[in-house]
């Protein structure tokens, strides 16, 4: 059963409890000054309510500029805690930790499909393990939907042509919605799902045992060598293309004075539109893969060309051996 | 009738007045009299107020229940998207500048006329055509975009009429720059003798900060509208990835103009609540610059926060916390209004007639919208609610709540004015109480479903929503009953009301010296301004003025 109380929504995340606590804060004070205003409105208006026809108010004499200015600033201070709390929470909900399970998650219409990092995948449901960080990094396949899980108080559009980061760490077992916030068409309101948090030895034995849904991709070994990214790519491949060994996570020189990120944006973006940000001592050769490879394999991809360990370091993982004949 | 004794001066006696000036349909469809402008416009926002208050009726007996059973999710789609665009575009919108604020605001400042009535003309029937291409929009299937048009939805995805409505709007945008325009040049131009600009009554403050909003603001939803026209025709690739467009761009460019809207919105009902604080507590406002200068604070900062509607959009999270804190600005000058109007009433003769049960009912929603805004402006709130009925509730509360209450209240107040009637003091003080009720039974309740984390735009929800989504729908009832009230008896008070005195409420300002209904140049005489706004109080002095400018 979902975990249905009618005023309020479960608190499961490390997050949610913090969004909470803001947000009692912010109706404590907003009550307050409700009741203040509201019960001084209502003594005015018996007290000085209109006794004969041509009776007018009378006029108020003094300084008024204190008065002014102190329900401007007593306001101010108030909102700007509002603020910096609310930006302190936010920031901390945009940076996953360090030590955070990296998953995958597409948005199609009208339905959600997620990877997990062994790369088995589902459709709609989405199991993890409790007390684990989660990093999700999402894109969507059509229009722009909205991943959002109230029980952890995370919400983040999913968008389409890059990718949009967000995490959670689950504190509690249970079963979960999973809505999609953002109005993308004809069946948005189907497009749902439910989330299950379990306990890690639970969630291993999900993992090993339960139904895989959602179709199968090759695997990124497979699709380097199908889309010949193996012929520029290699250190046995005569130079014309950066090594991509390693690569992952650091800085990178590009041609025109810059330094960018090797991350999964970067190699996104270098897969699609390769002239777009061109490396230090190469030319602008590489074809564009647009149109010819699903967001699905671009991932497949980015997660091998993640486990590429630097020259000397390890073999590269046992996939990058063609399994089955290419289909270049 | 609250006629006070004093203040008896006969109004209609049989002399010419605008409405018997001259007769028949075309001195109508023809007039330059912004009066009767102001009167052709009342009529078409009230068509459009009630096939979108139809919308939401149908909206609301469909949420009654948790699964689809009145519609398909894309009838459904093409019900809220056509509720939100002729609610906001062509009721919200014109609302008071064009219907209260073109009747008023040359009588106020002693004017003749606005200083272009052809062009004020001009402006209603681009209003029409708009709203008449959107109702052919709407029966020829209509569109499901949602009123916020978002891409690659909009451009790549939707069916429908999107481009005839995308069109339609974008000739009442012309609308609204024009009558901006024309306000902006009158209230700069036109003032009586002796009139200075802080003697002006706040409400043409309020509509001089609205109309600058309209004037800079519209162009751009115009552009951007003719952006997704020319990205859904013809696939020039502005917003659409595979071309190395950004979506997000268009929000960028739709909130650059519809948040500022939304003040577009609320500004005119603020300038209404000055004039019915102080008529119905016969006291000069208090914080008089302070209130005046807060609308253009606002108009102004109103500009600078349209990111608080992407924090999740994938807008990058310094941008966040930049739009967060300018959005903070905002609740500023807003609290400052509602203070000052608590203040007004202090050692006020507080008279509790309809207008100010509709003002009072104002201060309770605009808190309650007010003081949500500041949680949604707050990132880590706004994180967990963006984009579910918090929002939907919030946004009804300040644009829909704040505004109705001070466009009914505005009429009520000014409808002896305009008609020459009086109407049903009973019934129509029954008519606030029962909207004020209405009104906070449909929304409420969606706070809580927000925070319970139902999305907005979902036609079936999980079965745990339901008592809330009952709770609104009961609510929406209510809320129905009470805007049919003020169409019987307003209707009514046209043919059986008494007929008005100049100033039935003893109130302050040029338009209640003027007989009721108002001569076709407004004045016998051209008056001379030798007060200060708000003269109630037998005490304050006359300050000697030179007349002549």
């Amino acid at each position: 059963m979902l975990p249905n109380s009618p005023v309020f929504p479960p608190v499961s995340s490390t997050l949610a409890s913090k969004v909470d606590l803001l947000f009692f804060f912010t109706v404590g004070v907003s009550v307050l000054f409700s009741v203040l205003i509201v019960s001084t409105i209502v003594a005015f208006l018996v007290k000085y309510r209109r006794r004969h026809a041509a009776e007018t108010g009378q006029e108020i004499t003094g300084n008024t500029l204190i008065l002014e200015l102190t329900w401007s600033v007593i306001p101010l201070g108030l909102v700007m805690i509002s603020f910096f709390w609310g930006a302190a929470i936010f920031f901390e909900s945009a940076r996953p930790p360090a030590d955070a399970w990296s998953f995958y998650v597409y948005g199609k219409q009208w339905m959600w499909k997620v990877e997990h990092p062994e790369g088995k995948r589902e459709i709609n449901e989405f199991h993890v393990p409790v007390n684990q960080a989660v990093k999700l990094t999402m894109t969507s396949e059509d229009v722009i939907h909205n991943f959002s899980v109230p029980a952890f108080r995370l919400k983040m559009d999913v968008l389409p042509g890059r990718y949009t980061t967000a995490w959670f760490k689950a504190t509690k077992t249970g079963t979960y919605h999973i809505f999609c916030d953002q109005y993308c068409g004809v069946d948005h309101s189907k497009m749902v799902g439910k989330i299950h948090v379990m306990e890690p030895q639970d969630y291993r034995k999900w993992l090993v045992g339960g139904a895989a849904a959602g179709g199968t991709v090759a695997s990124g070994g497979e699709l380097f060598v199908a889309k010949a990214c193996n012929t520029c790519h290699r250190p046995d491949s005569s130079a014309r293309a950066p090594v991509l060994d390693g690569l992952f996570g650091k800085p990178v020189a590009l041609v025109d004075g810059r330094t960018v990120l090797a991350d999964e944006s970067y190699l996104r973006e270098s897969i699609l539109s390769p002239a777009t940000k061109v490396v230090q001592g190469y030319q602008p050769i590489m074809p564009t893969f647009r149109d010819q490879i699903s967001e699905e394999e671009i991932v497949q991809l980015i997660r091998y060309i993640k486990e590429l360990k630097p020259a000397g370091a390890a073999a590269a993982p046992a996939a990058a051996a063609p399994a089955a004949g290419g289909k270049s | 009738m609250t006629a006070t004794s004093s203040h008896a001066v006969s109004g209609d006696t049989g002399e010419t007045n605008y409405l018997n000036a001259t007769h028949g349909i075309g001195s109508w469809l023809l007039t330059r009299d912004h009066k009767r402008i102001g009167i052709l416009y009342l009529l078409g926002i009230s068509v459009f107020f009630v096939l979108g208050g139809l919308m939401a009726v149908l909206i609301r007996a469909e949420l009654a229940t948790p699964q689809g059973d009145l519609f398909s999710s894309d009838v459904y789609n093409r019900l809220f998207t056509m509720h939100g665009i002729l609610m906001i575009f062509f009721f919200l919108i014109p609302s008071i500048p064009a219907v209260l604020g073109n009747f008023l605001l040359p009588i106020m400042i002693g004017a003749k006329d606005l200083a272009f009535p052809r062009l004020n003309l001009a402006s209603w029937y681009l209003y029409m055509a708009g709203g008449a291409l959107t109702f052919v929009s709407l029966l020829t299937g209509g569109i499901d975009t949602g009123w916020t048009f978002y891409t690659p939805m909009s451009t790549n995805f939707a069916q429908g009429q999107v481009i005839v409505t995308a069109v339609g709007i974008f000739i009442a945008g012309f609308s609204s720059i024009l009558t901006g325009l024309n306000f902006i040049v009158t209230i700069h131009r036109m003032r009586a003798p002796g009139l200075t600009w802080f003697r002006l009554p706040l409400f043409v403050w309020a509509h001089y900060a609205t109309s600058i909003i309209q004037v800079l603001g519209t162009p751009v939803i115009a552009i951007t509208i003719l952006l997704v026209g020319a990205e859904r025709l013809f696939h020039i690739g502005v917003f659409d990835p595979k071309y190395g467009g950004d979506p997000v761009l268009f929000q960028h460019l739709f909130w650059f103009y519809s948040h500022p809207a939304v003040y577009i919105m609320i500004l005119p009902s603020m300038g209404v609540m000055s004039e019915l604080i102080t008529a119905f507590s016969r006291k000069r406002v208090f914080g008089y610059h302070f209130i005046a200068f807060s609308s253009l604070f606002i108009a102004v900062i109103g500009f600078l926060v349209w990111g608080h509607h992407m924090y999740i959009s994938g807008q990058s999270v310094v941008a966040g916390a930049i739009f967060s804190f300018l959005t903070m600005l905002v609740a500023i000058p807003s609290a400052v209004k509602v203070f000052n109007w608590t203040a007004t009433l202090y050692k006020g003769s507080i008279s509790l007639q309809t207008p100010m049960l509709y003002a009072l009912g104002f201060i309770g929603v605009f808190l309650i919208g007010g003081l949500t805004g500041v949680m949604l402006g707050t990132l880590g709130i706004d994180m967990h609610v963006h984009d579910t009925y918090f929002i939907v509730a919030h946004f009804h509360y300040v644009m829909v709540g704040s505004a109705i209450m001070g466009y009914l209240g505005g009429l009520h107040f000014w409808w002896p004015k305009i008609t020459g009637r009086m109407y049903n003091e009973f019934w129509s003080k029954i008519s606030a109480l029962v909207i004020f009720i209405g009104f906070n039974t449909t929304f409420f309740p969606q706070f809580i479903l927000g925070y319970l984390g139902m999305p907005r735009r979902y036609h079936m929800y999980p079965a745990e929503f339901q008592t809330w989504n009952v709770l609104s729908s009961a609510g929406a009832t209510i809320l129905g009953f009470g805007y049919l009230l003020p169409v019987i008896y307003l209707l009514w008070s046209l043919k059986f009301g008494e007929k008005a005195p100049a100033n039935p409420w003893g109130a302050k300002g040029l338009e209640w010296e003027t007989t009721s209904p108002p001569p076709v140049l407004n004045f016998a005489t051209p008056p001379v301004v030798t007060e200060e706004a708000y003269a109630y109080e037998t005490s304050v002095p006359a300050k000697e003025v030179t007349v002549g400018v």
